[in-house]
């Protein structure tokens, strides 16, 4: 089961160009159109009265979804080899989607400490004040995962690669550990994409991903989805369709657009990320880089077998740099713009302590592991040689 | 910066209104001025567009010359290149070009008493040839659509580097900047329907014609400022960020090209492969030195048999979808016979090279073992039925 993603699917790319979509469009299109309306007409009353009687699978109200946004699900849930995908107006929305579907007042969840800061603050601000309580265990700490579970555990939530450490869980040990204690389990794989990773093939009930990053690719949409079961993601998005947080037409449009060249672009950010990784390995100002592909990193031998690439993401360490000396670091950079966010055709860089842990206290960063002198590079699909030009100009200073 | 970084970054600079990494779509038709008679860098979008003017920017980067102008279509852009002529001048042309060039230069432009001479398989001396006193452009076309003939551009610029009253053209749609810069090779306007690869995604229309010089741009600039056809907002933004990932598509479709060409030449199904990249092909030497890495995802082919096979053929295939146009991420079939060269009569097609049992493929980005099982069924079907 494990050495099954070792090597893609022979198809990959033609999952990517043509999977969800109809082989004959309206109007014999080639691309589908951009579905702009708010609500949907019925040609009667007995229309409406079959509509719901049989549940009948068309539109009726922008709110329950659109015909760009179910392409969208389709092709995703297609690349990820799962059952069936809802997509949200944000990464945050589909993970508080799933939330609010999922937990009840005393209900509790697990989740591995290393994430991203928005989904603690959730927890641990929002969650708590509806009654569910949630547990943080340290990232790939299996056992302290499952003595955390009790009888009100509902959900088992990690990321994987975890941001920005880039620790990779042993997804048959998470699933397992879900599957014996009757929890389900969720997997944030926005950093790895279905390229790379496919949690779903080891037994993990729901993949989520920030849809804006390597699946729309370009910077320029935002998007959440979460995968699974048809089954279990029925309560989903019955509730997505009363809170509303659903995409638009255009964005949904160029995310499908976005998805075309997903196959290529992943290749060149895996090769990027790695190419990059092994230089500021070698450089002697960098303390430590954080980057599965490596076999330095503590989780290389996990990932090796479950992924068949890194992706783009590479955390490194300046050696003794305070923040600002990392931050001068940053300024230095011409190639890389400095933003939060990743996995776009344009490489971003950005310091962790100032881009999302600002507001911290020194202690919570040590908490967190976010040290000072901690730079997060998300490569883009610029040539490796001038990302490493760049950088190497940088650290030199 | 190498080709890959400046597709992604030229022209896609920070927005400093908003720090935005991807820079805003201007749908504004006008421009707010600041004072009576002082005219800032935008006044009309027909005259300048901020999101036009990026991709521009970037097509003119990657094409190496000194600025570009973008149209509302290829044809458009063909057409102001065109317009740079006047009634007595002469254009001489290659033979294997595109029908809507080759339908402007017979229909439209000899309206306005300009003379257009073809010229088969060009090179240096039949073009010295076709020339005369009155000839002001050469308009070349490489590899050429639909027998993917290839043109060695930079001999036929050498040729006339010193004849400043002959502007050379070449329309590099199918060879992208990826492949070949017709500038470096001495060309003094190149000419893009974005609408391929440029684009890539079969969602936009759009045309280019980049220059080499200023002077040569703002004498064409002057023509579209005047005439109107440019490019809209929309269809920039897309076409821009179709540029991004250009370099990988056409790189990715090039090999899949590679690879379909070399098993269709070695089927007993096929007669005959059109494809620079194959050691047959009669421009593969030059395609090697003036394409750099890839011989591009055009390719065409014969099927044995007649004008029914090769119907049956491109009727059949199911992830191969029938329709004119290429470059895009969709692969795509047509019979030239039957679709793009159809207002041909059959005499004229035939003795152009065009049969009747020609097929030809626009290779996309699907994966290489999917669109050969495609063709073998559509073969299998069209040669037994």
């Amino acid at each position: 089961m494990q050495n099954q993603r070792k090597d893609l699917p022979t198809g990959a790319s033609t999952i990517s160009v043509h999977a969800g979509e109809s082989h004959h469009k309206p109007m014999d299109s080639i691309t589908d159109p951009i579905v702009l309306a708010s609500t949907y007409t019925f040609e009667n009353t007995q229309a409406v009265i079959d509509f719901i009687e049989q549940k009948l699978p068309r539109e009726e109200y922008g709110r329950y979804g659109n015909p760009n946004e179910r392409i969208v699900e389709r092709k995703l849930a297609a690349l990820e080899g799962g059952e069936e995908a809802i997509v949200y107006s944000s990464g945050m929305a589909a993970i508080v989607g799933v939330f609010m579907a999922k937990l009840s007042a005393g209900d509790e969840v697990v989740f591995f400490d290393e994430c991203y800061h928005r989904s603690r603050e959730f927890c641990a601000k929002h969650l708590s004040r509806f009654g569910v309580k949630t547990h943080q265990v340290p990232a790939c700490d299996y056992a302290a995962m499952e003595s955390a579970i009790n009888e009100n555990t509902k959900l088992l939530v990690s990321e994987s690669p975890t941001n920005p450490h880039l620790s990779c869980v042993d997804l048959e040990q998470f699933a397992a550990i879900g599957k014996r204690n009757n929890v389900e389990t969720l997997i944030d794989a926005t950093l790895a994409t279905p390229y790379n990773l496919k949690p779903l093939d080891y037994g993990v009930d729901y993949v989520l991903h920030s849809a804006t990053k390597y699946l729309a690719g370009h910077n320029d949409l935002l998007a959440g989805v979460i995968i699974g079961s048809s089954e279990q993601l029925e309560d989903i998005r019955y509730l997505r369709g009363i809170m509303g947080a659903v995409n638009s037409p255009h964005n949904m449009y160029l995310l499908q657009r976005g998805l075309k060249t997903f196959d290529v672009r992943m290749r060149q950010h895996n090769q990027n990320g790695m190419a990059i990784a092994e230089f500021l390995e070698s450089h002697p100002k960098v303390e430590k880089v954080y980057y599965p592909g490596l076999s330095s990193h503590r989780d290389h031998s996990i990932a090796s077998k479950q992924m068949c690439g890194f992706g783009g993401l590479v955390t490194f360490l300046i050696k003794g740099a305070d923040w600002r000396e990392t931050a001068d670091v940053i300024d230095r950079i011409k190639i890389a713009k400095i933003a939060p966010s990743l996995g776009g055709v344009e490489s971003l860089i950005e310091q962790p302590l100032v881009i999302s842990y600002f507001e911290c206290t020194p202690e919570e960063r040590v908490q967190y592991g976010i040290p000072d002198n901690m730079i997060r590079m998300s490569c883009g699909i610029e040539d490796s040689d001038d990302l490493i030009a760049d950088l190497k100009q940088a650290i030199d200073g | 910066m190498d080709f890959r970084t400046r597709a992604i970054h030229v022209g896609n600079e920070r927005d400093e209104s908003t720090g935005a990494v991807v820079p805003p779509i201007h749908m504004a038709s006008t421009f707010v001025q600041h004072s009576a008679g002082e005219w800032r860098e935008f006044d009309y979008s027909r005259s300048g567009n901020p999101t036009r003017k990026n991709a521009e920017k970037t097509i003119a980067n990657l094409e190496t010359g000194f600025g570009a102008l973008g149209f509302s279509s290829g044809m458009a852009a063909v057409h102001c290149a065109t317009m740079l002529l006047s009634a007595g001048d002469h254009l001489v042309a290659g033979a294997d070009i595109y029908g809507g060039t080759y339908r402007l230069l017979h229909k439209i432009c000899d309206r306005a008493g300009i003379n257009v001479t073809l010229v088969e398989n060009p090179t240096p001396s039949r073009l010295r040839d076709a020339i005369t006193s009155q000839t002001r452009m050469i308009w070349l076309e490489s590899p050429g659509n639909p027998l993917m003939s290839i043109t060695d551009l930079k001999a036929c610029c050498d040729e006339f580097t010193q004849e400043e009253n002959v502007l050379v053209a070449v329309d590099n749609t199918f060879a992208t900047p990826v492949l070949t810069r017709p500038i470096e090779l001495g060309a003094d306007i190149v000419m893009h329907s974005a609408t391929k690869y440029l684009g890539g995604h079969s969602d936009a229309l759009g045309g280019f014609l980049v220059t080499k010089t200023q002077e040569l741009f703002e004498e064409l600039y002057f023509v579209q400022n005047a005439t109107g056809a440019v490019m809209s907002p929309m269809d920039s933004f897309l076409i821009s960020r179709g540029m991004k990932t250009l370099d990988l598509r056409v790189r990715a479709q090039s090999e899949t090209a590679l690879d379909i060409a070399n098993w269709l030449n070695a089927d007993e199904r096929v007669s005959r492969v059109l494809f620079p990249g194959l050691s047959g092909h009669p421009g593969h030497q030059i395609a090697n030195t003036q394409m750099n890495g890839g011989f591009g995802a055009m390719l065409s082919f014969e099927v044995h048999g007649d004008f029914d096979t090769a119907q049956r053929v491109a009727n059949s295939t199911e992830l191969f979808q029938l329709a004119v146009s290429l470059g895009a991420v969709e692969s795509l079939i047509e019979q030239p016979a039957s679709m793009s060269h159809a207002s041909y009569d059959r005499d004229d097609r035939l003795k152009h090279g065009i049969s009747d049992e020609l097929i030809r493929l626009s290779i996309g980005l699907e994966s290489a073992g999917d669109l050969k099982s495609d063709l073998d069924k559509a073969l299998s079907f069209a040669t037994t039925s």
